[in-house]
Protein backbone atom coordinates (compact mmCIF):
# COMPACT_ATOMS: atom_id res chain seq x y z
CA UNK A 1 0.00 0.00 0.00
CA UNK A 2 0.93 3.65 -0.14
CA UNK A 3 1.09 6.07 2.78
CA UNK A 4 -1.33 8.98 2.98
CA UNK A 5 0.32 12.22 1.98
CA UNK A 6 2.21 14.09 4.69
CA UNK A 7 4.54 17.06 4.99
CA UNK A 8 8.19 16.58 5.89
CA UNK A 9 10.71 18.72 7.66
CA UNK A 10 14.29 17.89 8.62
CA UNK A 11 15.23 19.21 12.06
CA UNK A 12 18.83 20.35 12.48
CA UNK A 13 18.81 19.90 16.25
CA UNK A 14 16.77 18.30 19.02
CA UNK A 15 15.70 21.78 20.17
CA UNK A 16 14.30 22.50 16.74
CA UNK A 17 12.60 19.10 16.64
CA UNK A 18 10.99 19.73 20.03
CA UNK A 19 9.71 23.12 18.81
CA UNK A 20 8.31 21.61 15.63
CA UNK A 21 6.73 18.80 17.60
CA UNK A 22 5.13 21.23 20.05
CA UNK A 23 3.74 23.27 17.12
CA UNK A 24 2.57 20.20 15.23
CA UNK A 25 0.71 18.66 18.16
CA UNK A 26 -1.14 15.42 17.55
CA UNK A 27 -0.56 15.50 13.82
CA UNK A 28 3.25 15.45 13.98
CA UNK A 29 5.50 12.40 14.38
CA UNK A 30 9.24 12.09 14.84
CA UNK A 31 11.02 10.14 12.11
CA UNK A 32 14.23 8.46 13.28
CA UNK A 33 15.30 5.22 11.57
CA UNK A 34 11.78 4.78 10.21
CA UNK A 35 11.88 0.98 10.30
CA UNK A 36 8.69 0.77 12.38
CA UNK A 37 7.04 4.09 11.58
CA UNK A 38 7.36 3.79 7.79
CA UNK A 39 5.69 0.35 7.64
CA UNK A 40 2.88 1.77 9.80
CA UNK A 41 2.48 4.62 7.31
CA UNK A 42 2.62 2.29 4.31
CA UNK A 43 -0.04 0.10 5.93
CA UNK A 44 -2.01 3.22 6.90
CA UNK A 45 -1.99 2.22 10.53
CA UNK A 46 -0.75 5.75 11.20
CA UNK A 47 -1.46 8.92 9.22
CA UNK A 48 0.40 11.90 10.64
CA UNK A 49 0.28 15.16 8.71
CA UNK A 50 3.89 16.04 9.44
CA UNK A 51 7.04 13.97 9.80
CA UNK A 52 9.91 15.62 11.66
CA UNK A 53 13.12 13.93 10.54
CA UNK A 54 15.76 13.98 13.29
CA UNK A 55 18.42 12.01 11.38
CA UNK A 56 20.48 15.17 10.90
CA UNK A 57 20.00 16.39 14.49
CA UNK A 58 22.86 14.54 16.12
CA UNK A 59 26.15 12.99 15.07
CA UNK A 60 27.46 11.79 18.42
CA UNK A 61 28.85 8.30 18.87
CA UNK A 62 28.47 5.95 21.87
CA UNK A 63 30.65 6.93 24.81
CA UNK A 64 31.30 5.92 28.42
CA UNK A 65 31.45 8.29 31.40
CA UNK A 66 30.67 8.00 35.12
CA UNK A 67 29.86 4.31 34.92
CA UNK A 68 27.29 4.83 32.19
CA UNK A 69 27.32 3.72 28.58
CA UNK A 70 25.74 6.65 26.73
CA UNK A 71 24.06 5.71 23.48
CA UNK A 72 22.91 8.72 21.48
CA UNK A 73 19.30 8.06 20.47
CA UNK A 74 20.22 7.84 16.79
CA UNK A 75 22.70 5.00 17.34
CA UNK A 76 21.85 2.47 14.62
CA UNK A 77 21.31 -1.18 15.46
CA UNK A 78 24.33 -2.10 13.37
CA UNK A 79 26.49 0.12 15.58
CA UNK A 80 25.07 -1.58 18.69
CA UNK A 81 26.12 -4.91 17.15
CA UNK A 82 29.63 -3.85 16.24
CA UNK A 83 30.74 -0.99 18.49
CA UNK A 84 33.58 -1.86 20.88
CA UNK A 85 32.11 0.12 23.78
CA UNK A 86 28.72 -1.59 23.44
CA UNK A 87 30.27 -5.04 23.13
CA UNK A 88 32.46 -4.42 26.16
CA UNK A 89 30.01 -2.63 28.45
CA UNK A 90 26.65 -4.07 27.41
CA UNK A 91 27.26 -7.36 25.59
CA UNK A 92 23.65 -8.34 26.35
CA UNK A 93 22.41 -5.59 24.04
CA UNK A 94 24.95 -6.37 21.31
CA UNK A 95 23.82 -9.99 21.33
CA UNK A 96 20.09 -9.23 21.45
CA UNK A 97 20.30 -6.85 18.48
CA UNK A 98 21.35 -9.80 16.31
CA UNK A 99 17.70 -10.82 16.56
CA UNK A 100 16.31 -7.45 15.45
CA UNK A 101 14.99 -7.27 11.89
CA UNK A 102 17.35 -7.82 8.99
CA UNK A 103 20.50 -6.16 7.64
CA UNK A 104 18.56 -3.25 6.14
CA UNK A 105 16.50 -2.66 9.26
CA UNK A 106 19.64 -2.71 11.43
CA UNK A 107 21.36 -0.22 9.12
CA UNK A 108 18.63 2.38 9.68
CA UNK A 109 16.80 1.49 12.90
CA UNK A 110 17.84 3.42 16.01
CA UNK A 111 18.01 2.60 19.71
CA UNK A 112 16.00 5.68 20.71
CA UNK A 113 13.40 5.05 18.04
CA UNK A 114 13.00 1.47 19.16
CA UNK A 115 12.34 2.50 22.77
CA UNK A 116 10.00 5.34 21.75
CA UNK A 117 8.05 2.91 19.54
CA UNK A 118 7.43 0.77 22.65
CA UNK A 119 6.67 -2.47 20.88
CA UNK A 120 5.74 -5.09 23.49
CA UNK A 121 7.95 -7.67 21.74
CA UNK A 122 11.02 -5.42 21.65
CA UNK A 123 14.42 -7.06 22.15
CA UNK A 124 16.05 -3.68 22.79
CA UNK A 125 13.31 -2.70 25.25
CA UNK A 126 13.78 -5.88 27.26
CA UNK A 127 17.56 -5.37 27.41
CA UNK A 128 17.05 -1.77 28.53
CA UNK A 129 14.80 -3.02 31.35
CA UNK A 130 17.12 -5.85 32.37
CA UNK A 131 20.14 -3.55 32.61
CA UNK A 132 18.30 -0.81 34.52
CA UNK A 133 18.75 1.73 31.72
CA UNK A 134 17.43 5.30 31.66
CA UNK A 135 16.50 7.53 28.77
CA UNK A 136 17.45 11.20 28.58
CA UNK A 137 14.52 13.15 27.24
CA UNK A 138 14.22 16.70 25.88
CA UNK A 139 10.98 18.64 25.93
CA UNK A 140 9.78 22.24 25.77
CA UNK A 141 10.58 22.65 29.47
CA UNK A 142 14.09 21.24 29.24
CA UNK A 143 15.75 17.89 29.84
CA UNK A 144 14.82 15.10 32.20
CA UNK A 145 15.75 11.48 32.77
CA UNK A 146 13.23 8.64 32.81
CA UNK A 147 14.01 5.11 34.02
CA UNK A 148 13.09 2.64 31.29
CA UNK A 149 11.11 0.79 33.98
CA UNK A 150 8.72 3.78 33.93
CA UNK A 151 8.83 4.42 30.19
CA UNK A 152 6.54 1.77 28.75
CA UNK A 153 2.84 2.31 29.38
CA UNK A 154 1.03 0.02 26.97
CA UNK A 155 1.09 -1.13 23.35
CA UNK A 156 3.19 1.44 21.42
CA UNK A 157 2.64 3.96 24.21
CA UNK A 158 5.26 5.57 26.43
CA UNK A 159 5.23 7.93 29.40
CA UNK A 160 6.79 10.65 27.24
CA UNK A 161 4.81 13.86 26.94
CA UNK A 162 3.54 14.80 23.48
CA UNK A 163 6.45 17.03 22.57
CA UNK A 164 9.26 15.13 24.29
CA UNK A 165 12.03 13.34 22.40
CA UNK A 166 14.50 10.71 23.59
CA UNK A 167 18.02 12.06 23.06
CA UNK A 168 20.13 9.39 24.80
CA UNK A 169 19.91 5.94 26.28
CA UNK A 170 22.01 5.51 29.43
CA UNK A 171 22.98 2.00 30.46
CA UNK A 172 24.99 1.19 33.61
CA UNK A 173 28.24 -0.38 32.42
CA UNK A 174 28.67 -4.08 33.05
CA UNK A 175 30.42 -4.91 36.33
CA UNK A 176 32.76 -7.77 37.21
CA UNK A 177 30.90 -10.82 38.57
CA UNK A 178 27.93 -9.95 36.39
CA UNK A 179 26.57 -12.30 33.75
CA UNK A 180 23.90 -11.93 31.12
CA UNK A 181 21.84 -14.04 28.77
CA UNK A 182 19.31 -13.42 26.02
CA UNK A 183 16.94 -16.00 24.56
CA UNK A 184 13.96 -15.69 22.29
CA UNK A 185 11.56 -17.85 20.35
CA UNK A 186 10.55 -16.66 16.89
CA UNK A 187 8.72 -18.32 14.04
CA UNK A 188 11.48 -17.31 11.64
CA UNK A 189 14.78 -15.56 12.28
CA UNK A 190 14.27 -11.76 12.09
CA UNK A 191 10.57 -11.99 13.01
CA UNK A 192 8.93 -10.36 16.01
CA UNK A 193 9.61 -12.39 19.15
CA UNK A 194 6.85 -14.65 20.43
CA UNK A 195 8.63 -14.49 23.79
CA UNK A 196 12.04 -13.01 24.57
CA UNK A 197 13.94 -13.11 27.86
CA UNK A 198 16.85 -10.93 28.95
CA UNK A 199 18.48 -11.96 32.23
CA UNK A 200 21.22 -10.40 34.34
CA UNK A 201 22.82 -12.23 37.27
CA UNK A 202 25.29 -10.60 39.67
CA UNK A 203 27.36 -12.62 42.13
CA UNK A 204 28.40 -11.57 45.63
CA UNK A 205 31.85 -10.25 46.42
CA UNK A 206 33.34 -13.70 46.90
CA UNK A 207 31.83 -14.63 43.54
CA UNK A 208 30.40 -17.85 44.92
CA UNK A 209 26.65 -17.18 45.15
CA UNK A 210 24.01 -14.93 43.58
CA UNK A 211 23.64 -11.39 44.92
CA UNK A 212 21.02 -10.03 42.52
CA UNK A 213 19.01 -11.09 39.49
CA UNK A 214 16.94 -9.16 36.97
CA UNK A 215 14.77 -10.68 34.28
CA UNK A 216 12.93 -8.75 31.57
CA UNK A 217 10.41 -10.31 29.23
CA UNK A 218 8.99 -9.39 25.84
CA UNK A 219 5.88 -10.76 24.19
CA UNK A 220 4.05 -11.49 27.44
CA UNK A 221 1.93 -8.37 28.02
CA UNK A 222 0.99 -5.00 26.55
CA UNK A 223 4.58 -3.82 27.12
CA UNK A 224 7.99 -5.31 27.80
CA UNK A 225 7.93 -6.27 31.44
CA UNK A 226 10.37 -6.60 34.31
CA UNK A 227 9.76 -9.76 36.32
CA UNK A 228 8.68 -9.01 39.89
CA UNK A 229 11.97 -8.94 41.91
CA UNK A 230 10.28 -10.83 44.75
CA UNK A 231 9.83 -13.84 42.50
CA UNK A 232 13.61 -13.91 42.03
CA UNK A 233 14.53 -13.13 45.64
CA UNK A 234 14.79 -16.85 46.44
CA UNK A 235 17.84 -17.11 44.19
CA UNK A 236 19.93 -14.78 46.36
CA UNK A 237 22.68 -16.65 48.21
CA UNK A 238 22.43 -19.67 45.90
CA UNK A 239 24.39 -21.12 43.02
CA UNK A 240 22.85 -22.32 39.77
CA UNK A 241 25.05 -25.31 39.08
CA UNK A 242 24.25 -28.99 39.10
CA UNK A 243 20.80 -30.49 39.47
CA UNK A 244 19.86 -28.40 42.51
CA UNK A 245 20.81 -25.30 40.53
CA UNK A 246 18.65 -26.44 37.64
CA UNK A 247 15.77 -26.95 40.05
CA UNK A 248 16.22 -23.51 41.59
CA UNK A 249 16.33 -21.84 38.16
CA UNK A 250 13.26 -23.76 37.03
CA UNK A 251 11.35 -22.91 40.21
CA UNK A 252 12.07 -19.20 39.80
CA UNK A 253 11.16 -19.37 36.12
CA UNK A 254 7.92 -21.16 36.99
CA UNK A 255 7.03 -18.48 39.55
CA UNK A 256 7.58 -15.79 36.90
CA UNK A 257 5.57 -17.69 34.29
CA UNK A 258 2.77 -18.16 36.82
CA UNK A 259 2.65 -14.42 37.53
CA UNK A 260 1.95 -13.54 33.89
CA UNK A 261 -1.20 -13.62 31.84
CA UNK A 262 0.00 -13.37 28.27
CA UNK A 263 -2.73 -13.01 25.69
CA UNK A 264 -3.24 -15.28 22.70
CA UNK A 265 -2.84 -14.31 19.07
CA UNK A 266 -2.64 -16.20 15.76
CA UNK A 267 0.94 -17.21 16.50
CA UNK A 268 0.69 -18.57 20.04
CA UNK A 269 -1.79 -19.20 22.82
CA UNK A 270 -1.37 -17.61 26.23
CA UNK A 271 -0.49 -21.00 27.71
CA UNK A 272 2.19 -21.61 25.12
CA UNK A 273 3.71 -18.20 25.84
CA UNK A 274 3.70 -18.96 29.56
CA UNK A 275 5.41 -22.26 28.85
CA UNK A 276 8.02 -20.43 26.77
CA UNK A 277 8.59 -17.97 29.60
CA UNK A 278 9.33 -20.84 31.96
CA UNK A 279 11.67 -22.70 29.62
CA UNK A 280 13.53 -19.67 28.28
CA UNK A 281 13.82 -17.95 31.66
CA UNK A 282 15.29 -21.04 33.32
CA UNK A 283 17.74 -21.36 30.44
CA UNK A 284 18.65 -17.67 30.59
CA UNK A 285 19.16 -17.75 34.37
CA UNK A 286 21.50 -20.73 34.19
CA UNK A 287 23.42 -19.21 31.32
CA UNK A 288 23.69 -15.77 32.95
CA UNK A 289 24.91 -17.45 36.14
CA UNK A 290 27.53 -19.49 34.29
CA UNK A 291 28.58 -16.33 32.49
CA UNK A 292 28.94 -14.42 35.76
CA UNK A 293 30.90 -17.26 37.37
CA UNK A 294 33.13 -17.44 34.29
CA UNK A 295 33.64 -13.67 34.25
CA UNK A 296 34.61 -13.69 37.92
CA UNK A 297 37.01 -16.63 37.58
CA UNK B 1 1.25 18.76 -0.08
CA UNK B 2 3.82 20.48 -2.23
CA UNK B 3 6.19 18.94 -4.73
CA UNK B 4 9.85 19.59 -4.10
CA UNK B 5 12.75 19.40 -6.49
CA UNK B 6 15.73 17.32 -5.44
CA UNK B 7 18.79 15.82 -7.07
CA UNK B 8 19.07 12.07 -6.67
CA UNK B 9 22.46 10.59 -7.43
CA UNK B 10 21.82 7.07 -8.65
CA UNK B 11 24.58 4.82 -9.97
CA UNK B 12 26.86 7.83 -10.39
CA UNK B 13 24.31 9.80 -12.43
CA UNK B 14 22.43 12.81 -11.13
CA UNK B 15 18.69 12.99 -11.70
CA UNK B 16 16.63 16.09 -11.03
CA UNK B 17 13.23 14.93 -9.87
CA UNK B 18 10.11 16.45 -8.38
CA UNK B 19 8.89 14.47 -5.39
CA UNK B 20 6.14 14.61 -2.79
CA UNK B 21 7.35 14.49 0.81
CA UNK B 22 5.56 11.17 1.17
CA UNK B 23 7.19 9.57 -1.90
CA UNK B 24 9.51 6.73 -0.94
CA UNK B 25 12.87 6.21 -2.57
CA UNK B 26 11.37 3.08 -4.12
CA UNK B 27 8.48 5.10 -5.64
CA UNK B 28 10.85 7.52 -7.31
CA UNK B 29 13.46 5.01 -8.50
CA UNK B 30 10.91 2.61 -9.94
CA UNK B 31 8.00 4.80 -11.02
CA UNK B 32 9.70 8.09 -11.89
CA UNK B 33 13.12 6.96 -13.10
CA UNK B 34 11.96 3.64 -14.55
CA UNK B 35 14.52 1.53 -12.71
CA UNK B 36 13.15 -1.98 -12.98
CA UNK B 37 15.87 -3.44 -10.75
CA UNK B 38 14.27 -1.87 -7.64
CA UNK B 39 11.02 -3.62 -6.86
CA UNK B 40 7.97 -3.32 -4.70
CA UNK B 41 7.44 -6.49 -2.69
CA UNK B 42 5.94 -6.01 0.75
CA UNK B 43 6.19 -2.31 1.63
CA UNK B 44 7.19 -3.26 5.17
CA UNK B 45 10.95 -3.82 4.96
CA UNK B 46 10.63 -7.59 5.23
CA UNK B 47 11.13 -9.01 1.73
CA UNK B 48 14.23 -7.22 0.43
CA UNK B 49 13.16 -6.74 -3.20
CA UNK B 50 13.52 -2.93 -2.95
CA UNK B 51 17.06 -3.14 -1.52
CA UNK B 52 19.37 -0.34 -2.64
CA UNK B 53 22.69 0.84 -1.25
CA UNK B 54 22.51 4.28 0.38
CA UNK B 55 26.06 5.60 0.72
CA UNK B 56 27.13 1.98 0.34
CA UNK B 57 24.83 0.44 2.97
CA UNK B 58 21.82 -1.75 2.10
CA UNK B 59 18.54 -0.06 3.02
CA UNK B 60 14.85 -0.61 2.33
CA UNK B 61 13.79 1.59 -0.57
CA UNK B 62 10.20 1.24 0.62
CA UNK B 63 11.02 2.60 4.11
CA UNK B 64 13.28 5.48 3.04
CA UNK B 65 11.80 8.76 1.86
CA UNK B 66 13.10 10.07 -1.44
CA UNK B 67 13.83 13.38 0.32
CA UNK B 68 16.15 11.54 2.70
CA UNK B 69 18.25 10.29 -0.21
CA UNK B 70 18.91 13.75 -1.66
CA UNK B 71 22.61 14.51 -1.61
CA UNK B 72 23.57 10.89 -0.97
CA UNK B 73 24.81 8.11 -3.23
CA UNK B 74 22.19 5.57 -4.26
CA UNK B 75 23.32 2.33 -5.87
CA UNK B 76 20.99 -0.17 -7.48
CA UNK B 77 21.92 -3.51 -9.01
CA UNK B 78 22.68 -1.78 -12.33
CA UNK B 79 25.29 0.31 -10.56
CA UNK B 80 27.37 -2.82 -9.95
CA UNK B 81 27.54 -3.70 -13.62
CA UNK B 82 30.45 -2.87 -15.87
CA UNK B 83 30.50 -0.99 -19.20
CA UNK B 84 27.94 -2.25 -21.69
CA UNK B 85 26.00 -3.78 -18.78
CA UNK B 86 28.67 -6.43 -18.31
CA UNK B 87 27.59 -8.62 -15.42
CA UNK B 88 29.20 -8.33 -12.00
CA UNK B 89 31.11 -11.51 -11.09
CA UNK B 90 28.56 -12.24 -8.36
CA UNK B 91 25.76 -12.11 -10.96
CA UNK B 92 27.76 -14.59 -13.05
CA UNK B 93 27.86 -16.91 -10.05
CA UNK B 94 24.07 -16.56 -9.68
CA UNK B 95 23.64 -17.54 -13.33
CA UNK B 96 26.05 -20.44 -13.20
CA UNK B 97 24.53 -21.85 -10.02
CA UNK B 98 20.90 -21.44 -11.04
CA UNK B 99 20.37 -19.02 -8.16
CA UNK B 100 17.89 -16.93 -10.15
CA UNK B 101 14.66 -18.46 -11.34
CA UNK B 102 11.98 -15.80 -11.74
CA UNK B 103 14.66 -13.24 -10.82
CA UNK B 104 12.41 -10.97 -8.77
CA UNK B 105 14.53 -11.25 -5.61
CA UNK B 106 17.90 -11.27 -7.40
CA UNK B 107 18.82 -7.56 -7.23
CA UNK B 108 18.22 -7.48 -3.47
CA UNK B 109 20.04 -10.76 -2.96
CA UNK B 110 23.08 -9.63 -4.95
CA UNK B 111 23.31 -6.20 -3.28
CA UNK B 112 22.93 -7.67 0.22
CA UNK B 113 25.40 -10.50 -0.40
CA UNK B 114 27.92 -8.11 -1.89
CA UNK B 115 27.65 -5.81 1.13
CA UNK B 116 28.36 -8.81 3.36
CA UNK B 117 31.41 -9.87 1.36
CA UNK B 118 32.75 -6.31 1.32
CA UNK B 119 32.46 -6.08 5.08
CA UNK B 120 33.38 -9.60 6.12
CA UNK B 121 35.82 -10.71 3.46
CA UNK B 122 35.21 -14.43 3.59
CA UNK B 123 31.92 -15.09 5.35
CA UNK B 124 30.95 -18.64 6.23
CA UNK B 125 27.83 -20.28 4.77
CA UNK B 126 26.07 -19.60 8.10
CA UNK B 127 27.01 -15.92 7.96
CA UNK B 128 25.72 -15.69 4.39
CA UNK B 129 22.47 -17.34 5.46
CA UNK B 130 22.11 -14.90 8.37
CA UNK B 131 22.82 -11.85 6.17
CA UNK B 132 20.24 -12.94 3.58
CA UNK B 133 17.50 -13.71 6.09
CA UNK B 134 15.69 -10.51 5.11
CA UNK B 135 15.63 -11.34 1.40
CA UNK B 136 12.78 -13.63 0.49
CA UNK B 137 12.90 -15.96 -2.51
CA UNK B 138 9.86 -18.01 -3.50
CA UNK B 139 11.55 -20.08 -6.23
CA UNK B 140 14.97 -21.44 -5.43
CA UNK B 141 14.68 -22.74 -1.90
CA UNK B 142 17.77 -20.60 -1.12
CA UNK B 143 20.29 -23.44 -1.44
CA UNK B 144 21.45 -22.37 -4.87
CA UNK B 145 21.66 -18.76 -3.74
CA UNK B 146 23.95 -19.76 -0.88
CA UNK B 147 25.97 -21.86 -3.35
CA UNK B 148 26.33 -18.86 -5.68
CA UNK B 149 27.48 -16.49 -2.93
CA UNK B 150 29.89 -19.11 -1.59
CA UNK B 151 31.35 -19.58 -5.04
CA UNK B 152 31.84 -15.82 -5.36
CA UNK B 153 33.50 -15.66 -1.94
CA UNK B 154 35.90 -18.43 -2.92
CA UNK B 155 36.58 -16.88 -6.30
CA UNK B 156 37.20 -13.41 -4.88
CA UNK B 157 39.55 -14.87 -2.28
CA UNK B 158 41.46 -16.78 -4.96
CA UNK B 159 41.67 -13.73 -7.25
CA UNK B 160 43.00 -11.41 -4.60
CA UNK B 161 44.36 -13.27 -1.60
CA UNK B 162 44.35 -11.06 1.48
CA UNK B 163 42.29 -8.36 -0.19
CA UNK B 164 38.68 -7.49 0.40
CA UNK B 165 36.74 -7.89 -2.85
CA UNK B 166 34.66 -5.01 -4.16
Amino acid sequence: MVASAFEYVAAGSYDEAVRLLADGGDEAKILAGGQSLMPMLNLRLAHPELLIDINMADERQPSVADGMLRLPALTRHRVLLEHDLVRRHCPLLAEAVRHVGNVRVRNRGTVGGSLAHADPTSEIGSCALATGAHVAVRGPDGDRTVPVSELFVSYWTTALAESEIITDVLIPVGRPRQGWSFHEMVRRTSDFAIVAVAAMVELNERADTIAATRVALAGVADRVTLADPELLAGLAGRTLTGSTGDEAADAAAARIAGSLEPSADVHASGDYRRRLVRVLTARALREAYAHAAGAAA
Amino acid sequence: MTLRQIVLSVNDRDHEVWVLPSDTLLDVLHDELGMADVRYGCGEGVCGTCTVLLDGEPVNGCLTLALQAAGRQVTTLRGLMGPGEAMHPLQECFLRRGASQCGFCTPGMVLTALDLVRRRGQPSREEIRYALVGNLCRCTGYTKILDAVEEYVGQAAADAPGEVPS
